[in-house]
């Protein structure tokens, strides 16, 4: 049975700007499916991005669509929900929109814990510059400005999400479609920040200098080192090396931002 | 009944002005000297039921402001120089994507950290130029604690009338100063709320200027869905490359301002019916050439005051004129030459254009005026 996702997307805004076997495309029918269980009123969900490939998706979808500058979308998508906290907050990006040039504003929305589903699609790369190293390049990869081996440590963005303080925290891959709606849609229920990690492929300009001969080479890489969190707990440290955890990795309750901000209204108009 | 008075501080009058005007959300970040703005914004909105943020950084406070006003909600943020310098690339995307806020600068001096309490008047050329790529500006110089409130209030009503930023530059003096103030009964001074959408959700382009220069603009969860991006764009907000549509928007852009010149341009003169020399100064400065003005007519000078409330779109025309009867123009400026640039252009050589400008944090006092007043008679 063929999933209605057309009547999601924006009508005349297909093709997409993806490369063929970018795995972007897997996320935003996952986050369609996602909306769709949730049930969200589209003229009362705003969809934020950044800039770069995967902050090209909110174009796609038929909802209030705010593409932003580079970095910024956490921010932008805080004033949304502040000045109208009724909407539905969704934001997406990539690696390094989200945590090199954006990681202050990401680590300052899950701090607050402001109600907005984050997706952030970690490809390893700057895909639309044409493949500069990002804080998600694995050390020792190549890409167009590390061309000896990437010298930089990694950014793990959903340690540093559950650092900072984001309330329901998770990872999946583009290579598990079926995961992502799943978590996608628990990160939209969950009140307050959800951070969903989708590793994800870039074939054009980060598959290609490391030695990935095909996309399918690329998803069968994510299959093979992704491990469900709840497995890994049964494996030792050995077991665990170069693999990646996945499904939901933290979750819990804590006051809501624009909710403490509404007790702040009440209190400042003496009730 | 006798209105409402209070003495206040610069800062605090336009806090007041920006709830006058209807503003529900603030997003900021400290700063001296505009942080009394914040504080008192962050009293007054929620008990209007509005509310107000305190961003991680300065880029984010100009973020969430056009964020918020995308609800539909009247939106401000306030901060001085060096923050402006960080708010520059989202000044352009409100700009360029047509969103209605309001930045106030507290000016002090600069570059850099500079004399974060002295005051400034160094940030005017920054107002008008400060973002990448071609675009309109406007900015208000109010003078007086009172007037800070009313163009407060412009500010906004301007902000949702042209539908893009307006910034509003006081310097640390006149931020700071304390004056009597009254206050507009609620309806007194005009408040204007951006045209809503002539259309339904299914017809509703952002930016089709068939029906004027300025499109209106609905608000996200109002029933319309749209989108919104910082690049070039056609008519139904989405992206475009076709150089057709591009130059199109960039112009009516940017002529939205100019062909509104006489709606946006205020100024007041004083006593420049006979002048021989013009006196050109805004702000705090404005108030010491006034008092220049007065001690020398007492000593028989034909000297005059040109005092613009509004700088950017540049007071072309009336400037032009009194460049065209006088001998000499005196920009005074706490800066070492910024506006001045602006009365050379536009004097087009009518007259003599001289400078006089302070940055030792002091404030330009009259004497100093009346001095360079002497020299070019």
């Amino acid at each position: 049975m063929s999933y209605d996702y057309e009547k999601s997307i924006r009508p005349g805004k297909l093709p997409h700007i993806w490369c063929p076997g970018c795995g972007h495309g897997i996320v935003m029918k996952g986050l369609i499916r996602a909306m769709d269980t949730c049930g969200l009123d589209r003229t009362n969900t705003a969809i934020v991005s950044g800039i770069g490939c995967a902050s090209r998706l909110p174009g796609y979808l038929d909802a209030c669509t705010l593409h932003t500058a580079h970095g910024r979308a956490a921010a932008f998508a805080t004033g949304v929900k502040m000045a109208k906290p009724s909407m539905n907050v969704i934001v997406c990006g990539g690696d390094g929109d989200g945590t090199a040039i954006g990681g202050n504003h990401f680590i300052h929305a899950c701090r607050r814990n402001i109600d907005m589903t984050y997706v952030v699609m970690n490809n390893f790369i700057y895909g639309m510059t044409g493949g500069q190293f990002s804080p998600c390049t694995p050390t020792g990869a190549k890409a167009s400005t590390t061309p000896y081996g990437n010298p930089d440590p990694v950014f793990d963005i959903s340690k540093l999400a559950i650092g900072a303080g984001a309330t329901f925290v998770a990872r999946t891959t583009a290579a598990h479609p079926r995961e992502i709606d799943k978590l996608i849609t628990m990160g939209i229920k969950h009140k307050g920040m959800a951070i969903i990690e989708v590793l994800d492929d870039c074939p054009t300009t980060y598959g290609r200098r490391n030695k990935f001969r095909s996309v399918v080479d690329m998803m069968k890489h994510l299959k093979a080192n992704a491990v469900p969190a709840v497995a890994a707990a049964k494996m030792t440290a050995e077991q665990l090396q170069g693999k990646f955890l996945t499904g939901v990795l933290f979750q819990e309750e804590r006051p809501e931002y624009t909710a403490q901000y509404a007790e702040v209204i009440k209190r400042a108009q003496g009730a | 009944m006798a209105k409402k008075v209070a003495l206040l501080q610069g800062n605090q009058a336009c806090a007041a002005g920006a709830i006058y005007a209807g503003a529900k959300f603030f997003a900021g970040y400290p700063i001296t000297p505009s942080t009394e703005v914040a504080e008192e914004l962050s009293n007054e909105l929620p008990k209007v039921g509005g509310s107000f943020i305190q961003m991680e950084d300065e880029i984010a406070a100009m973020a969430a402001v056009i964020g918020g006003s995308l609800t539909g909600a009247k939106s401000i943020t306030a901060t001085s120089g060096p923050g402006v310098s960080l708010k520059q690339e989202l000044i352009g995307y409100a700009c360029i994507a047509e969103v209605p806020c309001v930045i106030i600068n507290v000016m002090r001096g600069g570059p850099s950290t500079g004399m974060p309490t002295g005051p400034g008047q160094s940030d005017v050329m920054q107002a008008m130029w400060g973002t990448h790529g071609d675009h309109a500006a406007i900015a208000l110089v109010p003078s007086t604690v009172q007037e800070i409130f009313t163009e407060t209030v412009r500010a906004f009503n301007l902000a949702e009338k042209y539908r893009m930023p307006v910034q509003v530059l006081f310097d640390e003096i006149v931020g700071h100063m304390r004056e009597r103030i009254e206050f507009p009964e609620p309806g007194e001074l005009e408040v204007i709320d951006r045209a809503a959408p002539t259309v339904g959700p299914a017809e509703y382009k952002p930016y089709d200027a068939t029906k004027g220069q300025v499109p209106p603009l609905a608000a996200f969860g109002s029933g319309y869905k749209f989108h919104v991006t910082g690049l070039n764009k056609a008519a139904d907000g989405f992206p475009t490359t076709k150089a057709e549509y591009v130059d199109a928007e960039e112009r009516r852009q940017i002529n939205k301002v100019k062909d509104n010149a006489d709606d946006i341009v205020k100024f007041e003169e004083y006593l420049t019916e006979d002048a021989e020399v013009v006196i050109w100064a805004y702000g705090s400065t404005a108030r010491s050439a006034r008092y220049a003005v007065n001690e020398l007519r007492k000593e028989g000078v034909k000297v005059g005051l040109f005092r613009p409330l509004t700088i950017w779109p540049f007071p072309e025309k009336r400037t032009f004129e009194l460049a065209k009867q006088c001998k000499a123009i005196v920009v005074a400026e706490m800066n070492l030459g910024q506006m001045v640039l602006e009365v050379e252009r536009v004097a087009k050589g009518n007259c003599v254009v001289v400078h006089e400008g302070r940055v030792d944090g002091e404030p330009i006092n009259p004497g100093q005026i009346a001095a360079k007043v002497k020299e070019v008679l």
